[in-house]
């Protein structure tokens, strides 16, 4: 028989992590979990941490450089908060393509982050808004950003005795534009082929003053794009050689081949898709 | 720990284990067959219910997590209603395993849209497959239940 627990406070849940180093199996929404286990039953932990009950890892707070929400906030409740909406539409935008309706109402945005999938479709948009990571030990909080936060295929930064318990993501600059896509094979519910999310800053003269990307299913890992990044730096948009960003983007990427697509396909893709958000042909909404 | 909750307004106490699915709690303690399993994995539907009123797959459910939860069925739908007459009148089902899925679905949309336009109506039911009607029947019927035009 399986032990569940379900504490209403995170000093709570720390505590008991750090008293079993290894022996909890952490539970949110559910939605990678629950597939996971039902796949492989041998796999079932004995020790289940319930953090759904967590207050202090739950809803989202405006601060004042930017947005707090706890890592256990489910997307659908991130989509349709208002200051989302307003000021982080692509966050808006990737928690709606999530999966669908049933799947937002459960999953959260902290599984995503931590199941740590390199096709989460969360990541990219994280990446772009630069967010940081409140991560929670018994001991402490400490920070990281989330940039920082992939270390190799499924693997992340988390330590025994850890939980993600809140992500926080500043305002975007002034005079910046977001650019958000997935691509996949049907609408709703389908594991993204790529997808990207950017944030690009211009001053009045047109030129690039800060350029952030973020992209899933190119690589190991969600991933940023510092050589494309770098070389967008200082130049207006008019001297930005196509061919050159296509070569940065593959220094940048790894796809891999797999059910879902070719490595050449999503090399393409992948190239195509920063092009365009450098070229400001923008498809989610505008950010001022 | 027994697991409490209400099931379609009952309460109803469970002593299966903590990480069981809540689809095997329905079908298997309570009886209640109308929750389907279709791929169990979350990607049909056919296990939808709601829980607190929000539609989710029973099939990702830890009962675990159920405790003080209100749980609705398709058992727990009116028997007669503008809906189930409306599947009926429109067709909307054919083998009817995604129709009780379909139904709860329907239900969800139209508690937060009275009157869905036909792409609220498909984003409402984005997470449910049906392999029959080709959607159109369905699709139709929840317009017609919302007093809408049936010719979507
Ligand atoms: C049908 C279906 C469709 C889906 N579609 C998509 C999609 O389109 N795009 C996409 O990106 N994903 C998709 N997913 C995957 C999944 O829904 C998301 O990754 C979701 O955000 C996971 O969140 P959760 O709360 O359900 O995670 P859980 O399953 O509860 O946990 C996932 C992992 O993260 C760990 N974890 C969770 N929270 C924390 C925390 N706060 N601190 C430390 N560890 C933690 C858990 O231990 C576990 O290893 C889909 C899943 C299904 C079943
Ligand atoms: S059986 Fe639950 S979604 Fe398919
Ligand atoms: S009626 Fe057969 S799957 Fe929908």
């Amino acid at each position: 028989m399986s032990e569940w627990t379900r504490p209403r406070h995170l000093p709570e849940a720390l505590e008991l992590l750090a008293a079993a180093p290894g022996q909890y199996r952490v539970i949110s929404g559910g939605t990678d979990l629950m597939v996971e286990s039902h796949l492989a039953p041998e796999r079932h932990p004995e020790f289940w941490l319930d953090i759904s009950g967590l207050r202090e890892l739950q809803g989202l707070q405006i601060t004042e450089e930017g947005i707090r929400i706890g890592a256990a906030t489910s997307l659908e409740v991130i989509r349709r908060h208002a200051e989302v909406v307003t000021h982080w539409p692509m966050l808006a935008a990737s928690a709606a393509v999530t999966g669908a309706p049933p799947i937002q109402n459960r999953a959260t945005l902290g599984g995503n982050v931590c199941n740590a999938s390199p096709a989460a479709d969360n990541a990219p948009v994280l990446l772009a808004y630069g967010a940081r990571l409140e991560i929670a030990h018994h001991h402490g909080s400490r920070w990281l950003p989330y940039m920082d936060f992939h270390q190799g295929y499924r693997k992340t930064a988390l330590q025994a005795g850890e939980l993600l318990s809140a992500l926080w993501i500043p305002y975007p600059p002034k005079h910046s534009r977001g650019y958000f896509r997935k691509v996949g094979t049907r609408a709703a519910q389908a594991i993204a082929k790529v997808s990207i999310a950017a944030l690009i800053e211009e001053d009045s003269g047109g030129m690039i003053q800060g350029a952030r990307f973020g992209m899933a299913s190119v690589a190991a890992t969600p991933c940023t794009l510092p050589s494309v990044s770098q070389y967008l730096l200082g130049r207006a948009l008019r001297d930005i050689a196509d061919a050159q960003v296509r070569q940065r983007v593959g220094q940048d990427i790894a796809p891999i081949q797999d059910i879902r697509s070719t490595t050449a396909y999503r090399l393409e893709i992948a190239s195509r898709l920063v092009l365009e958000a450098i070229h400001g042909r923008s498809e989610s909404k505008k950010e001022d | 720990m027994p697991t409490t909750m209400r099931i379609n307004g009952k309460a109803f106490q469970s002593s299966s284990a903590p990480n069981a699915r809540l689809l095997d709690v329905l079908r298997n303690e309570c009886d209640l067959k109308g929750t389907k399993e279709g791929c169990g994995e979350g990607e049909c539907g056919a296990c939808a219910v709601l829980v607190n009123g929000k539609l989710v797959n029973s099939c990702l459910i830890p009962l675990g997590q159920m405790e003080q939860a209100e749980i609705t069925t398709v058992e727990g739908l009116p028997e007669d209603s503008a809906l189930a007459r409306a599947f009926v009148q429109c067709g909307a089902t054919q083998c009817g395993i995604c129709t009780p899925g379909m139904m709860l679905a329907a239900t969800a949309l139209l508690a937060e849209h009275a009157n869905p336009t036909l792409e609220e109506i498909r984003w409402g039911l984005s997470g449910n497959l049906c392999r029959c009607t080709g959607y159109g029947r369905i699709y139709a019927a929840i317009a017609q239940a919302a007093g809408g035009s049936a010719d979507v």
